[in-house]
């Protein structure tokens, strides 16, 4: 068995689907960021048989949680400060989310215009993600 | 500063106050003759539409204004590359007003966010043609007096026909509609439409006999099926002449039923039925240039009781 030691502040991110958390990191932005990440992949779970774990230490306050709810809502978020877990987080469905899907319509003005981000917009009917121009809804996994 | 990107844009009281400036427009046309002095509208067509640029021009200089613009992009800046919100920042400090035409979806959108004047979308890809649906209202509304309690057939290509789709979902705010489609298996009415449709408890039903629901009809609306969403011919050549409207057909339907078409037709309503009164595909023409001169007004913030 693989042992990573506690962090004293930052996040647990549990019960990530096998796979999935090298995809994670790079949304996340965590190449990005000046943090320690331990990333733990194919552990045993009860419920899940296979998951991915990642700690990542860093101040609580800067990382932005919201994109992983479109990633996979049923990732558990561990809070952790002074070394214990302090709380764990809802994820909910961000109402916009920017840059994170690409807008594949090929009709669609964000196919050929500059610098034009790709914005989608929660249909909380249907929890899709529509494009925000063409409202073609993504069928594009994380 | 208000813009018209798609028909839901405005809650039906808009709508209302909207197709009341139309009808007061169509009756006293000489009031409206001057309100739009020394304004001038802009028509970006990035791709060709004469009949829609000609009404937005037409009711433009039927209020006074002038008109500049391009109407196809082989002619504009975006030929040279420009961005959709370069140009609108350009157009913003030509004129007071713009309508844009655009093959790509969501281009007058990303507009109206880089525009310091209002954008009206007068088309974008499949996606939306609002002033088309407010046409249709307008006219459906000024010819039977109401929005609501009556059964409007849709026939023709009811798959890729963004006019029938935005009609219906504006339709779908008004009480006691019931919609039924008629087309081919290929050209049905897509699912979610649909299912909307029973998200919100309004009737429907789906047939491919136009003779057989004729007699139920308050209104119909006719598509014509577009040679441009096929990929090959052959299935085109094969649905084009599904539905025919004649003389023998309109014989079946009521006496006070109404024809409508977006127009251009090609063969699907014979012109035999031109002379029929209930044809009102001309007219609807004409409310076409009154909505677009309440809409021009609407953005305006033109104060119409001064007039």
């Amino acid at each position: 068995m693989l042992n990573v030691g506690k962090i004293h502040e930052g996040f647990v991110l549990d019960h990530i689907k096998a796979g999935k958390s090298l995809s994670l990191y790079h949304h996340l932005q965590l190449d990005k960021k000046d943090c320690t990440v331990a990333m733990i992949m194919n552990a045993k779970s009860e419920k899940m048989g296979k998951k991915d774990i990642l700690k990542v230490e860093c101040d609580i306050e800067e990382m932005d949680m919201d994109v992983l709810a479109v990633i996979d809502h049923n990732i558990t978020v561990n809070v952790i400060k002074d070394g214990e877990i302090v709380a764990k987080k809802e994820l909910t469905l961000p109402k916009e989310i920017k840059n994170i899907y690409k807008c594949k319509n090929p009709r669609c003005i964000s196919s050929i215009e500059q610098e034009l981000p790709h914005i989608f917009v929660l249909d909380e009917k249907k929890e899709v993600y529509r494009c925000k121009y063409c409202e073609e809804k993504t069928r594009q996994e994380l | 500063m208000r813009h018209l990107m798609s028909p839901l844009d405005f809650t039906t009281d808009e709508l209302d106050r909207l197709f009341d400036l139309a009808n007061d427009i169509e009756n006293n046309k000489s009031k409206y003759a001057h309100a739009c002095d020394g304004l001038k509208l802009a028509t970006c067509f990035y791709e060709p539409s004469t009949r829609t640029r000609l009404s937005f021009e037409s009711a433009m200089l039927s209020l006074g204004g002038s008109v500049l613009g391009f109407s196809d992009a082989a002619s504009s800046s975006a030929a040279k590359g420009e961005s959709v919100s370069d140009t609108i920042r350009m157009i913003s400090c030509y004129a007071d007003i713009c309508a844009m035409r655009h093959p790509k979806e969501g281009a007058p959108m990303v507009a109206s966010t880089h525009s310091r004047i209002p954008v009206i979308n007068a088309g974008d890809g499949g996606h939306q043609h609002p002033t088309q649906t407010l046409t249709d209202l307008l006219t459906i509304r000024s010819l039977k007096g109401r929005l609501s309690n009556f059964t409007i057939g849709l026939c023709g290509d009811l798959k890729f026909g963004r006019t029938v789709h935005s009609l219906i979902n504006a339709l779908s705010r008004y009480d006691n509609i019931t919609f039924i489609f008629v087309s081919p298996e290929e050209l049905k009415i897509p699912e979610y439409i649909t299912d909307m449709l029973k998200e919100k408890d309004i009737p429907y039903e789906e047939t491919i006999s136009l003779e057989e629901v004729m007699p139920k009809l308050d209104l119909l609306y006719m598509t014509r099926v577009q040679r441009e969403r096929f990929f090959n011919e052959e299935d085109y050549v094969r649905l084009k002449d599904f539905y025919i409207l004649n003389k023998e057909k309109m014989a079946l339907a009521k006496e006070d039923m109404l024809v409508l078409h977006p127009l251009p037709r090609v063969n699907e309503i014979s012109v035999e039925v031109d002379d029929d009164e209930r044809a009102v595909y001309f007219k609807q023409v004409q409310y076409g240039v009154y909505v677009r001169m309440a809409l021009i007004l609407t953005l305006l913030g033109i104060d119409t009781s001064k007039l």
